[in-house]
């Protein structure tokens, strides 16, 4: 990939977010805010990245091996933490008997 | 291209869009559930992308597959127990914490990047690219570093670890950090002309910067702070994917960062604050003790948890505005029970949600469906307003600065344009609160000293406890 269409990439990824939380009733904001938290442990993708191409370099995967660990926390947890938050709102009909 | 490069580049794209349609289904009640798990989805799809590609083309070594089990392991599992253990009300700094460590991850692949430079993709050197790592490298650590530093000061703040230090509410904090920042743009240039080792003075000065930027700012604006943090995260991520040349980290990460600036910019609206006050202007109440000289109360009427109970008795219709307060003393619960006796009766209840009830947006609406009261009587700000002429009883329970008259009334008020619910308008208003201490901004309340207020003192969880035992009394909500 060239720098230029990365950039391009990164444009366009910009207009996309902009765009996708316009219109949020503020009911899900914590859990939005906490869902793309979730996310931004993507990084979890670089520190993978990192420790195949360490080529045996053991301080170099014990780098990435951390830095998956913290992203992982990030992820597992982000999603965890949302999931149990929006299954607060999706029981109310239950409690209607 | 090769078969691998075209599964992998497949496979990016599905996982970029199920992202992108997993955003967009939080942002609806019905499908919020279901769009987290899309995204959770989406990626574990984008790990089964890159592992299958390198399997098909470099291969990962033993060794590999061992650092990335282990890291694996231990990172979900401390996630997964700290998502089942913690309490709905500790939220905002559990956030904090995650956003965090995404940070650090995102910083930390960026350094091991610098000092031990990865082969594969540069074989024939270039200056052009050869700066563009560099600069990505840095704006990775810097970006990553702050969020770190950032969160973990908001963190400890909110869970009551950290007070603001009176020195950091002192114009010298400006100096210390601008001192930082230079410091860090000096790093960066010395990293550029090639000096290796000054990547140290980056993570450092860097790390020093988030800490001096967050430490000065009050518990009021975490919410905002780490909503920005949020933002920066998704930043870091995407400067990571610069560094790894990845276009899915770059997108994931892009559309966090825009996520997070209009989440911060939606809070800071419902604050009444704008972003450069909250981060430059250090803690809301430290400034306006001085300015509010007049924050005598003259006028206060308290009356028993009885009188509360008959009132209520009396009223047909019932609004509730609840605060932070209620969930510190953990009394949601015993709400719902108060108004499920209320609604027995034939009274009609409803919960007035201020924006930022809560510590942020939508908080209160968790904490309030965790005590199982029915979305529908969830009103929010706006739709609840016009209503408070024609409501009998308003019962105020741990919210403050959102229901004081002064936002709307006293132009020289530090709260003044600030969004707040008009609970004055009802013909009657009790406010149920420990003692007479100001709220998050530090400013007196007018609403106390209204004649249709009455104060009811007590713990939040006590004081609703008795009024069920009140209200069992009167006979309602007994048939």
């Amino acid at each position: 990939m060239s720098f230029i269409s990365l950039l391009w990439v990164l444009l366009l990824g910009s207009l996309l977010g902009l765009e996708l939380i316009g219109k949020v009733p503020p009911t899900l904001h914590t859990p939005l805010m906490s869902g793309a938290n979730a996310i931004s442990g993507i990084t979890m993708l670089a520190a993978l990245t990192l420790i195949v191409k360490a080529e045996g370099n053991v301080p170099l995967l014990i780098i990435g091996s951390v830095s998956l660990g913290f992203a992982l926390f990030n992820v597992v947890g982000g999603f965890f933490v949302t999931d149990r938050m929006l299954a607060m709102f999706s029981r109310k009909p239950s409690n209607k008997k | 291209m090769n078969l691998p490069v075209i599964i992998k580049f497949v496979i990016d794209l599905l996982a970029v869009l199920l992202l992108a349609l997993g955003i967009k289904g939080l942002s609806k009640v019905k499908s919020a559930r279901d769009a987290n798990r899309l995204a959770a989805f989406a990626m574990s799809l984008s790990v089964v992308g890159l592992l299958s590609y390198y399997l098909g083309t470099s291969g990962i070594a033993v060794q590999s597959w061992i650092w990335i089990i282990i890291g694996s392991i231990i990172g979900s599992l401390f996630g997964a127990i700290l998502a089942k253990k913690v309490p709905m009300t500790s939220m905002p700094e559990t956030v904090a914490l995650f956003n965090g460590c995404g940070g650090m991850s995102s910083l930390l692949v960026a350094l091991g990047v610098a000092i031990f430079p990865i082969s594969g993709g540069q074989e024939n050197f270039d200056f052009f690219k050869s700066l563009i790592n560099e600069v990505s490298i840095s704006v990775s650590i810097f970006v990553g570093a702050i969020t770190f530093t950032g969160s973990i000061v908001a963190m400890a703040k909110l869970q009551g670890w950290l007070s603001t230090p009176g020195w950091t509410q002192s114009k010298v904090r400006h100096f210390v950090n601008i001192v930082f920042a230079v410091a860090s743009l000096i790093a960066f240039f010395d990293l550029i002309n090639g000096n290796t080792s000054s990547i140290w003075l980056l993570v450092i000065v860097s790390s020093l910067l988030g800490i001096g930027v967050t430490l000065p700012i009050g518990g009021a604006d975490m919410p905002v702070v780490i909503s920005l943090l949020n933002s920066y995260s998704g930043i870091a991520a995407a400067a990571a994917g610069f560094v790894v040349d990845s276009q899915l980290l770059i997108v994931a990460g892009a559309m966090v960062g825009a996520a997070g600036l209009i989440l911060t910019q939606v809070m800071c609206k419902g604050m009444n604050r704008s972003l450069v006050s909250v981060l430059f202007g250090g803690s809301l109440s430290a400034q306006s003790t001085a300015s509010s000289g007049s924050g005598e109360y003259t006028n206060i009427t308290s009356c028993s948890v009885e009188e509360c109970a008959l009132t209520l008795e009396a009223a047909n219709k019932v609004i509730i505005v609840p605060g932070y307060g209620l969930a510190v003393a953990q009394a949601q619960h015993t709400l719902r029970e108060v108004t499920k006796k209320l609604e027995q009766n034939g009274i009609e209840v409803v919960y007035a949600i201020h924006p930022v009830a809560g510590r942020m947006p939508g908080h209160m609406n968790v904490l309030l469906a965790e005590a199982d009261v029915p979305y529908e009587q969830l009103k929010e700000m706006d739709v609840v307003n016009p209503d408070f002429p024609a409501t009998d009883v308003v019962l105020v329970l741990g919210a403050n600065d959102v229901v004081n008259p002064q936002a709307k009334n006293d132009s020289s008020s530090p709260l003044y344009g600030m969004p707040v619910l008009d609970v004055q308008e009802a013909r009657t208003v009790f406010v149920i609160k420990r003692g007479m201490s100001a709220g998050y901004s530090g400013i007196k309340n007018d609403l106390f000293d209204l004649p249709n207020t009455s104060m009811v003192f007590g713990d939040a969880k006590k004081v609703l406890n008795d009024l069920i035992g009140e209200l069992k009394d009167l006979g309602v909500g007994e048939k």
